[in-house]
C-alpha cells in the first residue's frame, strides 16, 4: 500500500517537473494553456523622463507615460524609445534629432548598456552643457525608473567611445546625476 | 530641541519669585513648550503662532527703556569666573581668542561680542525682559527669565536665561550654535573641548599625534582627520609637519618617548613640529591616506652616523630633476603651461548662430594667452594644437604630462538650447567611483624610497588615465582663481564653477581646469567674440588667473 502510494507521488511528481520545465523552457507545446493575460496594448506605466529646463541649464523631470511592457530589459526599451522621441508640446529635448535605439541590455551586477544610433555624436550641437545634459537625461532616464539599474554604460554604434561629443567621459558606466535636474517647484 | 516640560517648570520655578514679568509674555513661552516635539498639526500650529506673537510681543517692548530695578534677579550683577583657556575663533580671515565667563558651571559669552564679531544688532526689551538680536533681516529674541529663545519664530532651548553683568548681557555659548546659527549666512560650529569656534568655510583637521613605539627606533604617527595636504620636512634635530588647513584640533602627547623628545604646535598654527633627541638619526617620513584620513609616520632611528641635507619630501610629486640640475638654475616650481585649444580639424565644437567655430576661437585665444605667458611671467607654454587639426583628448593630457607641465589648461566655447544662457564656466574633474578608487589605490600603494644623498622620495603609483584623480584639490583651487579672475573681466554664467567627468582632464598629471569661455549659441556674446577687445581681455582674464595660481603654486612646494 505505502509502495503503492509511493509510485504514485513520484508519476505525479515527475509530470509536474516534465510539465514545469517545459513552460519554462519557453517553446510552449499543444497542451501548454495559453498565456494568461496577453499585456494590453493600452497598458501604460507612469515614468521620468528629462527635458531642458527653459533657461536650458538643467534637467527637467516629466512624468509621461510610457507603454508597460513585461520585465527590466523591455520596460528599459519602451522608456528609451520615449526619452530618445522628439519632446512632447513645449519641451525641448536635450537628445540630438534622428537618434535611435539600437540595443539595450542589463547585466547581472545593475549596468545598463544604452546602444545608440550614430546621431547621438554627429548630429550634436556640441559645447560642455548640453552634451551633460544629453548625456545624463539618458543616465538618468533608466536610472530613475529601473530601480535595478544602478549605472549606465553608453555606446554608440555598439561600440565603446570616449566622448559623445568631446567632453563627457563616458568610457564606463555612469552614475545617476541629480545636481543637473531641476526639481519641479512646489 | 527636545524640552521636557519638567526642566521648563523647573526654570520657571527658579526665576518665578522674582519675576515682575507680564504674565502674557510667561503663558505664551509655556504654551509653546508643551508640544516641544510636536511638528504638525493642531498644536504645532498653536506652537508657531505662541512663537510668533511672543517674538511680536517682545519687539514691540523694545522701545521701552530698560529700568534696572526692574531686572528679575537672574539679571542682576553676575559674577563669572575666567574659564580653563578662552575659546579660539577661527574664520577664513583669520583667529582671534573671544573672552568668556563661567558663572555657576555655566560658560557664558558677552552680546556686545558677539555683536562686533558677527555684525548682529543686540537690543534691550524692557516689556519682555530680554534682549532682541537682528542679522539681515532674521531676529533672535532671547529671554531673560527663560533658559531659551525665539529664533525666527521658532523656540530653542539654551542651558540658561539671558544673564545681565553690569552694563553687559552675557549667554551661554550654546546660544551660538542653537540660535546664532539657523540664522546666520555661514557656518557656525562650536567644539567645546576643543575650545574652538569656527566660522564659515574654515578647515580644522583633527590632528592625532601618538608615539606608537617609543624603541629605538622611535616610530611615531600622525593622523590627521578628514583627509589633507600635508608637506612634512625631515631634517636633523626634528620633523615639521604642515597642514594645509586654516588651523588644528590637536591632541598631542603630554611627553616625548624614545628619540622624540617633545611634540608641539609650531610657530604657525597648522604646523606640528617633533623635536628630536641629539642621539637622533635622520629620522624618515611617509604619507598615505585611506578612508578620509591622512596619516603621518615618522621612524626616528638612533645614532648621527650620516647627517644628510634635508629632503622637503613634498617637492618631488614627479620625478626629481637629476642631481646635477642643482648645479644649474634653482627650479621655481613653476615652469610650464600647457593650453589646449578645445576640438581641431573635423571636430569643429559648438557652431555659433553667426558661423563662429568653437576651434577656431580656442585656438585664437591660446596663442593670445601663449604671448602673455612667454613675455610677462617667463614660463615655458606648449600648445596642444597651434594649427587647425584633429587632436585625440588623451594625446592633449599626453602633451601635458610629456611637457611636465605644472598647468594645464583646456579652452573651449559652449553652446545651450536656450539662446539667452551666456557667459564663461569653469570645470574641474568631478572623480566617479572608479576614479576615487584610484586615487585611494594609489595613495595606498604608494612607495616611499630612499634616494641617493639621503631622505626619501614618494612615487605614487596611478593608472595613467587616472593621473588626474592625485590632483583633485590643487585642481579646484585653480577652478576657483580661474573663476574669480575671469568673474573681473567678462560676464560668468550663473553657473560658475562646475565638476564633472571631463575626458580631456582625466589624464593630465597636473593641476588642470577645463574653461567654457562664453557662449556661442548666445548671438551677443559670438559678436563679442569676433571683437579684438573681448578677446585681449579673456586671454587677460586667464593670464591673472594664472599668475595667481603660480603663486600659490610656489607657495605650496616651499612649504
Amino acid at each position: 500500500m505505502q509502495i503503492a502510494v509511493l509510485v504514485v507521488t513520484l508519476g505525479l511528481l515527475g509530470w509536474a517537473v516534465t510539465v514545469g520545465l517545459e513552460r519554462l523552457a519557453g517553446p510552449v507545446s499543444d497542451v501548454a494553456p495559453p498565456p494568461a493575460e496577453p499585456p494590453q496594448p493600452t497598458a501604460h506605466i507612469t515614468a521620468t523622463l528629462f527635458y531642458a529646463t527653459p533657461d536650458g541649464m538643467q534637467l527637467l523631470p516629466l512624468r509621461r507615460e510610457v507603454a508597460l511592457a513585461d520585465g527590466v530589459v523591455a520596460q528599459g526599451r519602451q522608456i528609451l524609445v520615449a526619452q530618445l522621441a522628439p519632446s512632447p508640446e513645449g519641451q525641448r529635448s536635450v537628445i540630438p534629432a534622428g537618434t535611435q535605439l539600437r540595443a539595450f541590455y542589463v547585466t547581472d551586477r545593475g549596468d545598463a548598456f544604452v546602444d545608440l544610433s550614430r546621431e547621438i555624436s554627429a548630429a550634436h550641437p556640441g559645447g560642455t552643457l548640453n552634451e551633460l545634459l544629453t548625456v545624463y537625461a539618458i543616465v538618468n532616464a533608466v536610472t530613475a525608473n529601473l530601480p535595478a539599474v544602478q549605472r549606465v554604460q553608453l555606446l554608440v554604434d555598439g561600440m565603446e567611445v570616449d566622448t559623445i561629443a568631446g567632453h563627457v567621459d563616458v568610457r564606463r558606466p555612469l552614475t545617476k546625476d541629480t545636481t543637473l535636474v531641476r526639481e519641479a517647484t512646489p | 530641541m527636545a524640552f521636557p516640560p519638567a526642566d521648563a517648570s523647573a526654570s520657571r520655578r527658579k526665576a518665578g519669585p522674582a519675576d515682575p514679568r507680564p504674565t502674557q509674555f510667561v503663558l505664551v513661552f509655556t504654551r509653546a513648550t508643551i508640544r516641544d516635539d510636536s511638528k504638525t498639526g493642531i498644536i504645532g500650529a498653536l506652537r508657531r503662532t505662541a512663537s510668533f506673537i511672543a517674538a511680536v510681543l517682545v519687539l514691540l517692548g523694545g522701545s521701552v527703556a530698560w529700568h534696572p530695578g526692574d531686572a528679575p534677579a537672574s539679571l542682576l550683577h553676575a559674577q563669572g569666573s575666567p574659564p580653563p583657556a578662552p575659546l579660539m575663533l577661527i574664520t577664513r580671515e583669520g583667529r582671534r581668542a573671544v573672552p568668556t565667563t563661567v558663572v555657576s558651571g555655566q560658560e557664558l559669552i558677552g552680546l556686545d561680542d558677539l555683536a562686533t564679531l558677527f555684525q548682529v544688532t543686540v537690543r534691550e526689551d524692557a516689556l519682555a525682559g530680554g534682549v532682541t538680536l537682528s542679522y539681515r533681516g532674521r531676529t533672535i529674541v532671547a529671554s531673560a527669565d527663560q533658559p531659551m529663545a525665539s529664533v525666527n519664530g521658532r523656540v530653542v532651548t539654551l542651558p540658561s536665561p539671558v544673564v545681565r553683568s553690569g552694563r553687559r548681557f552675557l549667554v551661554p555659548v550654546e546660544f551660538l550654535t542653537r540660535a546664532l546659527a539657523p540664522i546666520y549666512d555661514q557656518r557656525i560650529e562650536l567644539r567645546r573641548p576643543q575650545r574652538l569656534l569656527l566660522v564659515g568655510d574654515v578647515r580644522v583637521p583633527r590632528v592625532t599625534a601618538r608615539i606608537e613605539i617609543p624603541g629605538p627606533p622611535t616610530h611615531a604617527t600622525i593622523d590627521v582627520v578628514p583627509q589633507s595636504t600635508v608637506a612634512i620636512v625631515a631634517e636633523a634635530g626634528r620633523v615639521l609637519v604642515r597642514i594645509d588647513a586654516d588651523a588644528l584640533d590637536l591632541s598631542l602627547p603630554a611627553a616625548g618617548g624614545g628619540l622624540i623628545e617633545q611634540v608641539r604646535v609650531g610657530d604657525q598654527q597648522n604646523t606640528v613640529v617633533l623635536a628630536l633627541n641629539p642621539a637622533a638619526g635622520m629620522p624618515r617620513v611617509a604619507q598615505a591616506t585611506a578612508d578620509g584620513a591622512t596619516r603621518v609616520t615618522i621612524d626616528v632611528p638612533s645614532g648621527a652616523a650620516a647627517t644628510p641635507p634635508p629632503t622637503d619630501t613634498t617637492a618631488a610629486p614627479r620625478p626629481s630633476p637629476p642631481p646635477d640640475a642643482s648645479l644649474t638654475l634653482p627650479r621655481t616650481g613653476f615652469q610650464t603651461v600647457v593650453i589646449d585649444p578645445g576640438h581641431g580639424g573635423d571636430d569643429r565644437g559648438a557652431k555659433g548662430g553667426g558661423g563662429l567655430e568653437e576651434k577656431a576661437l580656442t585656438l585664437d585665444i591660446a596663442r593670445r594667452l601663449r604671448g602673455l605667458l612667454e613675455s610677462r611671467m617667463g614660463v615655458r607654454v606648449v600648445l596642444t594644437r597651434d594649427d587647425d587639426r584633429a587632436v585625440p583628448l588623451d594625446q592633449r593630457a599626453a602633451v601635458a604630462n610629456s611637457s611636465k607641465a605644472d598647468l594645464f589648461l583646456s579652452l573651449h566655447a559652449n553652446a545651450s538650447l536656450s539662446p539667452s544662457m551666456a557667459g564663461a564656466e569653469v570645470y574641474h574633474l568631478q572623480l566617479d567611483s572608479e576614479g576615487e578608487a584610484a586615487r585611494r589605490q594609489a595613495e595606498a600603494d604608494a612607495v616611499t624610497l630612499p634616494v641617493l644623498g639621503g631622505g626619501t622620495r614618494r612615487l605614487d603609483v596611478i593608472r595613467w588615465d587616472l593621473a588626474q584623480a592625485r590632483h583633485v584639490s590643487e585642481s579646484a583651487r585653480l577652478a576657483s582663481l580661474l573663476a574669480e579672475e575671469l568673474g573681473k573681466q567678462v560676464k560668468m554664467s550663473p553657473r560658475g564653477v562646475q565638476q564633472a567627468p571631463l575626458r580631456v582632464l582625466e589624464g593630465a598629471d597636473t593641476a588642470a581646469a577645463v574653461i567654457e569661455m562664453l557662449y556661442v549659441s548666445n548671438a551677443d556674446q559670438e559678436k563679442a567674440a569676433g571683437t579684438e577687445d573681448f578677446k585681449n581681455t579673456l586671454a587677460q582674464a586667464l593670464y591673472a588667473a594664472i599668475a595667481r595660481f603660480r603663486g600659490f603654486s610656489e607657495d605650496q612646494s616651499s612649504r
